[in-house]
């Protein structure tokens, strides 16, 4: 079968990953830090250079105007529709954007549209699966969220192709979440996956019978998710630090990236803990603290998860089913720990949920899968097959702003429709058709997909043209439109308009390393990158020399971090990566008692540079809440 | 027929051949059609002619393996629907269906026109009634009032309704029985009139748009309800 490598990418909010099928089960592919996760930030250091993931999270602290976070958000978009999210995320727009213009977000004085940014984090990600496999990647399944609409999951796509990836499917996140469930079980039953993730909510119901996961029914919102709980948390200490200290902070980056991560930590310690302490340094030497019981956070966070509510009663409603036929219920995504999120979902399904899977890991092992029935299938995969749906309704604009459905949402995919469409006047040589998605009956109340024009029509009365035009939803959910002038026989030509897209032009103009796939460049970059390895890790050890752990070392343990020392720099000068790998892998192990004792003398340091490691958010308006007053010192 | 699919000797996916559903699904014309039999057939199909399994395949293959499959998903999809298997035959058979759809409402509201809405006679009186009470309610809602009464008789007018809907669907149920003995009948090299087709026909059409006029009444309490 197919000798090319296609591994499964989970694009999310907060983090991204990549997976593949390891024999018959899948594995994540860490990352050089050792971290599964890939957070999904990404900043430009002081030469400009692209930095992404952990690397990227000082940045957002440091100097946030060169760094940006939950860029998902801000996929598929125009410029009137992230009025709200500019509330609250520090997104830089750039200042000569045009209305119906692609959004450019400001990265220093660089400009960047989402797909870009996206591309850099999906780069990263084929790098560490190239790393991991010591081979080059250009194809891949990427999962988008199942409520995604139709210029987010092109958007998805042109992300890929600038990151140099073949995309050879775009996934629902909770349809991928099943197959690395069902993978599991092979059980046949009614199964429902509730995503609740950092930016982004669906909600799946799917028949699993015989390896074939069928979606009976999807719904959700695309703009939900752990981000709006910390934004709400933001908001409150914002609010306190006026009301109180009469100090604004609002337009103070480094200060709310501050309260942002002190937030989130504190969010994922009340999943475990009955209470937590806020504590974050201010501007001025003041420090904001606060205490918030569990009680008070579910009490603040009901509204946020309220609005999972009605996606999930449509669902079961679309998918003609009581939630005591649902035979299971997966929770996937990270804010699915919060117990009152469980507590909701019991009550709404009234069974417990299964928890069993890594909720952030799921998706992308469920990608993984797929690739893997895209290559060919293996034993494991063998009578898988997904039958997902198109999760918005496909109309077009008729007389009088009315939108006509012409394929109806929860309809398997690929679907489509015909439409038979004739002239006004005689000659006529043009007819615009509109193309919406939504469920409203007004087409102004839908979301516009694209204008057609359907050209060099043949000069007929009016009347007498009957032009067949075909509307397609591919696999991908993505709408392909064909026309054809049926007493001609003769193709129209169709000019595609899309509302919120990049032109093919555009896309191909931004592609990253068009050569990234060239065998001998994929070479260089890996000398060059276990170069940059062994400079760091050298660096390192000068500085271990000078600390005083050093003094702790025996003779002997001195003689091997020399020996390999030396090693690694005269490998280092040649161009064989494999052989600079190995000279570091044995210098790490030579000087892993240094690390240990320097670890040991700087406990306190260490751990300080560390607190950093959780997720990410904003900023924001105003938020009434039932909590005490906050204190200062 | 269904092998005309793929290639009679590789066993490739082939181009689609322009057939309605139900030759598509090698059926007769006929109404009252085993669902799950249908089912089984799809999914034998999915697993053959469904673009994730023919990803490895030439791009032409490809091509066609996405039109093939959706072409099966689209037919799939109306035929296993009793309401949309009985509006496709009437359409192939040359019948041009009144939409009384909400967007055909929204439509003739919106450009002023008169929409041409037959009510089914025996339903005059109830929808005159129906409609009063429903106008009440609306009044009522703006000005913040709720009437429990008056919600409940129209829970139990909209209650009947859905039994009327029900009955239609029995009643729409014996028509296919007849269509299908007639079509039966046809391929049997009994020759069918045209007229008794055309009369069988117009009885379907009647119940459907009967039936459609009480699905619109039905949405519209739930709108006035919901609201």
């Amino acid at each position: 079968m197919a000798s090319d490598r296609i591994v499964g990418i989970d694009l999310g909010t907060t983090n991204s990953l990549v997976a593949f099928m390891q024999g018959e089960s899948p594995v994540v592919i860490p990352g050089d830090d050792g971290s599964n996760l890939v957070p999904s930030v990404v900043a430009l250091d002081e030469n400009n250079q692209p930095v992404i993931g952990n690397a990227a999270r000082k940045y957002l602290t440091e100097t946030p105007e060169r760094a940006v976070y939950s860029i998902k958000r801000l996929m598929g978009r125009g410029v009137e529709d992230i009025q709200e999210e500019l509330k609250f995320f520090p997104f830089r727009l750039a200042e000569d954007l045009q209305a119906g213009e692609v959004l450019r977000i400001k990265l220093g004085e660089k400009t960047f549209t989402p797909p870009e940014i996206s591309a850099l984090i999906l780069r990263q990600l084929k790098r560490n699966a190239e790393r991991f496999f010591g081979a080059p990647v250009t194809k891949a399944v990427v999962t988008v969220p199942a409520y995604f609409n139709d210029a987010q999951r092109q958007a998805t796509k042109d992300a890929g192709r600038i990151a140099g990836l073949e995309v050879l499917r775009l996934v629902n996140e909770p349809t991928a979440a099943s197959l690395a469930y069902g993978l599991d079980k092979k059980q046949n039953g009614i199964v429902a996956v509730y995503d609740l993730g950092g930016g982004t909510f669906d909600i799946s119901i799917l028949k699993l019978h015989d390896g074939i996961f069928e979606v009976i029914s999807t719904n959700g919102d695309t703009h939900l998710g752990g981000d709006d709980i910390d934004n709400l948390l933001i908001t409150i200490a914002l609010d306190d630090t006026l009301g109180d200290l009469g100090l604004d902070l609002r337009r103070n980056a480094e200060a709310v990236q501050a309260i942002r991560n002190a937030v989130i930590e504190a969010k994922i310690a009340l999943s475990s803990q009955p209470s937590v302490k806020l504590d974050v340094g201010l501007p001025g030497g003041k420090r904001y603290l606060r205490e918030i019981t569990r009680e008070q956070f579910e009490q603040l966070i009901q509204p946020i998860i309220d609005r999972t509510v009605g996606p999930c009663k449509q669902a079961l409603k679309d998918a003609g089913l009581k939630p005591e036929q649902i035979d299971e219920v997966v929770l996937v995504g990270g804010s699915t720990r919060i117990p009152k999120v469980r507590a909701l979902v019991k009550e709404l399904f009234h069974r417990e949920p299964h928890t069993d899977l890594n909720p952030d890991e799921v998706v992308a092992l469920g990608a993984a899968v797929q690739a893997n029935i895209l290559g060919g299938g293996s034993e494991a995969t063998e009578n898988m097959l997904l039958l997902d749906v198109t999760p918005l309704s496909l109309g077009i604009e008729v007389a009088g702003g009315v939108t006509d459905k012409i394929i109806l949402r929860n309809s398997t995919i690929p679907a489509s429709a015909t439409q038979f469409y004739t002239t006004q006047v005689d000659g006529q040589a043009n007819v615009a058709i509109h193309v919406l998605q939504g469920e409203r009956e007004l087409a102004k109340d839908c979301r516009s997909l694209a204008r057609f024009d359907l050209k060099g029509i043949p000069a007929m009365a009016a009347g007498m043209a009957r032009i067949e035009v075909k509307f397609l939803i591919d696999a991908n959910g993505i709408l392909h439109v064909s026309a054809r002038e049926q007493r001609s026989g003769k193709e129209a030509e169709i000019q595609v308009q899309p509302s919120y897209g990049l032109t093919d032009e555009q896309v191909e103009s931004m592609i990253l390393d068009s050569f990234d796939s060239a065998e001998e460049d994929f070479r260089q970059r890996q000398v060059i990158e276990a170069r940059n390895e062994a400079d760091t890790i050298l660096a390192a050890l000068e500085k271990g020399k000078k600390s005083p752990a050093w003094g702790h070392l025996t003779t002997d343990e001195k003689k091997k971090i020399a020996r390999t020392e030396k090693a690694l720099i005269a490998v280092k000068a040649e161009d064989d990566y494999q052989a600079i790998r190995k000279a570091i892998d044995a210098l790490n192990q030579g000087t892993s008692r240094l690390a240990e004792l320097m670890m040991d003398t700087a406990v306190s340091t260490a751990l300080k540079g560390k607190t950093m490691d959780e997720a990410d958010m904003g900023e924001g308006p105003t938020a009434p809440h039932p909590m005490a007053k906050a204190e200062f010192q | 027929m269904r092998a005309m699919h793929f290639c009679q000797a590789c066993g490739k996916v082939q181009p689609p051949a322009p057939v309605d559903y139900f030759t598509f699904f090698d059926l007769p014309r006929k109404l009252d059609l085993d669902v799950a039999a249908l089912d089984k057939v799809f999914y034998e199909l999915s697993r053959k002619l469904h673009p994730d399994l023919n990803a490895q395949a030439g791009s032409q293959e490809q091509a066609w393996s996405l039109q093939q499959s959706s072409l099966l998903n689209d037919a799939h999809r109306t035929l296993k629907d009793p309401i949309k298997r009985t509006q496709y035959l009437l359409r192939l058979e040359g019948v041009e269906l009144e939409e009384q759809s909400k967007t055909a409402t929204e439509q003739a509201r919106s450009t002023g026109e008169v929409k041409k809405q037959i009510v089914p006679p025996e339903l005059l009186a109830e929808v005159f009634d129906l409609n009063m009470k429903l106008e009440e309610l609306r009044t009522q809602k703006k000005m913040g009032e709720d009437d429990p009464a008056l919600i409940e008789e129209i829970g139990n007018q909209k209650h009947d309704l859905e039994e009327k809907q029900e009955a239609l669907l029995h009643e729409l149920q014996r028509r296919w029985k007849v269509w299908d003995g007639m079509i039966q009948r046809e391929s049997n090299g009994q020759p069918v009139s045209e007229e008794e087709r055309r009369q069988e026909r117009d009885k379907m059409v009647d119940v459907l748009n009967r039936r459609n006029y009480i699905r619109n009444l039905v949405r519209d309490v739930n709108e006035v309800l919901e609201s």
